[in-house]
């Protein structure tokens, strides 16, 4: 699993990239409570806003990490957006992106790398 | 993601003198109890407050709907007015200032308040009781300052006017509140919503009132600052209570339909565009033995004969995005001209669905209006609705 500054996880199934937000993201927003997905099929440019993500604090967004489509969205999270506070980094995945080339992944932090940058 | 991380909007405490700085933040007396029950601390209205605990703002909320939650409101301002000319030279001098009928208020009662300008805009919204010998205000934190320079100006100089720095406020509301501080205070079984008593507890006085700003029944109680870790504590230990951070009480209050002063009501709002007009008596109204003589009286009583040109009125967003302060307010799902604007608003975690408040002309005012609020460019149908949100449980 890789992981970007915007607190956003990146893990590889099938040749899709599946993304979402990490526990400590989560924790930090607090109890989500409302979450609007991207409409499948769009292709979307990296750190383009395409997610809206609600708390009972705040409003945040969710940006594209790389250049790609998106193939596939959770609507499970339309309808139950608090998956996010309960398990952030398994079924609460936002989307499912194929992207031109996977090697660019690399460029990511690893876990260590992300635990280092949150304390 | 974008971190809109900050949590609590901190901006949300407020009036012109009191400015949320991140240095030299104040602390409650119950700081160091915030910290050690895992608080977290953000600035509010110049103070380090606890916006939340590890519950969080949702359990913190239902908590208090459905058992009992405590909140520290030292912040708050409490203020003693005593006049040379007794009770009466009191209330008569603090009616030149908010037009709320104080005169008529009966011994160990309170009522809200609210300071007017001259131009019949809103200063600062406040809780006044009678105490059987002087009168004792609570104000919001973020406008203390104001209000109580305020009152030394403009209140006669029979009117001495003591801002109350030793002693701390806690709030405990909730169903189970009345249980939980029978057993330190039985007394209280016997207060009904809105007295306010002055009680010897183990030869200490407890100022307590059946009140809060929750849209609970329940308590705010003023103790001294030295012991009011001691019982905070002995609250905190009950089965029924738990510690409620800001966030719960902002989404508590937006519920019950109460106004958060610098935002929902300001200088420019008046008491009857604010729909508050309930809190003014028929005493002080055109006709009243003791009409008008506050500042702004021209407005406000010609607003409460001719009506206003918009008012505040609670909001339901008809699908589930939460719409926030400052969402614009449209008459139609293309019109180009905004009608108004939302002024809180948010996820009410007891109603399960996104509410809000907001002003609108006044033709748009009736319950049932369906209008449009702009959200990320979309224009979406909201629903202009009666508040309380949900229904109060005050014990009258």
């Amino acid at each position: 699993m890789k992981f970007t500054e915007e607190h956003e996880w990146l893990r590889v199934e099938d040749d899709l990239v599946v993304v979402g937000i990490t526990e400590h993201a989560a924790a930090q927003l607090g109890d989500v409570v409302f979450i609007e997905l991207p409409d499948e099929g769009i292709t979307v440019t990296k750190d383009e806003e395409i997610c809206v993500i609600e708390s009972v604090k705040a409003a945040s967004d969710i940006l594209a990490p790389l250049d790609g489509e998106i193939v596939e969205v959770n609507s499970l999270l339309v309808d139950e957006p608090s998956k996010v506070n309960e398990d952030a980094i398994g079924d609460a995945w936002f989307f499912k992106m194929k992207i031109e080339d996977l090697s660019v992944l690399d460029d990511f932090m690893s876990e260590a790398e992300y635990k280092a940058l949150i304390g | 993601m974008v971190p809109g991380f900050s949590g609590f909007d901190a901006r949300r405490a407020d009036c012109a003198l009191g400015k949320d700085k991140m240095t030299d933040l104040q602390r409650t007396p119950l700081y160091d109890f915030h910290v050690a029950h895992g608080g977290k601390m953000v600035p509010f209205a110049g103070y380090d407050m606890p916006v939340q605990y590890p519950a969080g703002v949702m359990k913190e909320h239902l908590q208090t709907r459905t058992s009992a939650g405590l909140f520290d409101v030292s912040h708050m301002g409490q203020v003693e007015l005593k006049s040379s000319q007794g009770l009466e030279g009191a209330m008569l001098a603090l009616e030149t200032l908010v037009p709320v009928s104080v005169a008529g208020l009966k011994a160990d009662r309170q009522r809200y308040g609210i300071f007017t300008n001259d131009t019949g805009g809103i200063l600062d919204d406040l809780m006044i009781a009678n105490t059987g010998d002087h009168l004792f205000l609570v104000v919001n934190a973020a406008c203390k300052a104001q209000d109580i320079a305020h009152m030394q100006a403009n209140l006669p100089d029979h009117v001495t006017v003591t801002e109350i720095t030793d002693r701390a406020l806690l709030a405990l509301q909730g169903p189970k509140a009345e249980d939980a501080l029978a057993r330190l205070v039985p007394h209280v079984t016997s207060m009904r919503f809105m007295d306010s008593h002055r009680v010897d507890v183990n030869g200490v006085e407890w100022w307590i009132s059946r009140s809060g700003y929750t849209g609970e029944d329940g308590f705010e109680i003023s103790i001294p600052a030295d012991i009011a870790t001691d019982v905070a504590a002995q609250l905190e230990a009950m089965d029924e209570v738990e510690l409620i951070g800001l966030g719960a009480r902002d989404s508590l209050r937006l519920e019950a339909g109460l106004c958060l002063y610098g935002h929902d009501i300001d200088t420019t709002t008046s008491p009857v565009q604010g729909n508050i007009a309930w809190a003014i008596q028929g005493i002080r109204k055109t006709g009243g033995a003791r009409a008008g003589g506050f500042p702004g009286a021209d407005r406000i009583l010609s607003e409460f004969d001719n009506g206003a040109d918009k008012l505040r009125v609670g909001l339901l967003p008809q699908g589930r995005a939460p719409m926030r302060e400052g969402t614009p307010l449209f008459a139609t799902v293309d019109s180009t001209d905004q009608i108004g604007a939302i002024t809180s608003g948010g996820f009410g975690p007891s109603v399960e669905r996104p509410i809000a408040m907001g002003y609108v002309p006044t033709k748009f005012s009736q319950d049932g209006t369906e209008i449009f609020a702009e959200l990320r460019g979309k224009r979406l149908p909201v629903t202009v609705a009666p508040m309380p949100f949900r229904p109060s449980t005050y014990k009258r």
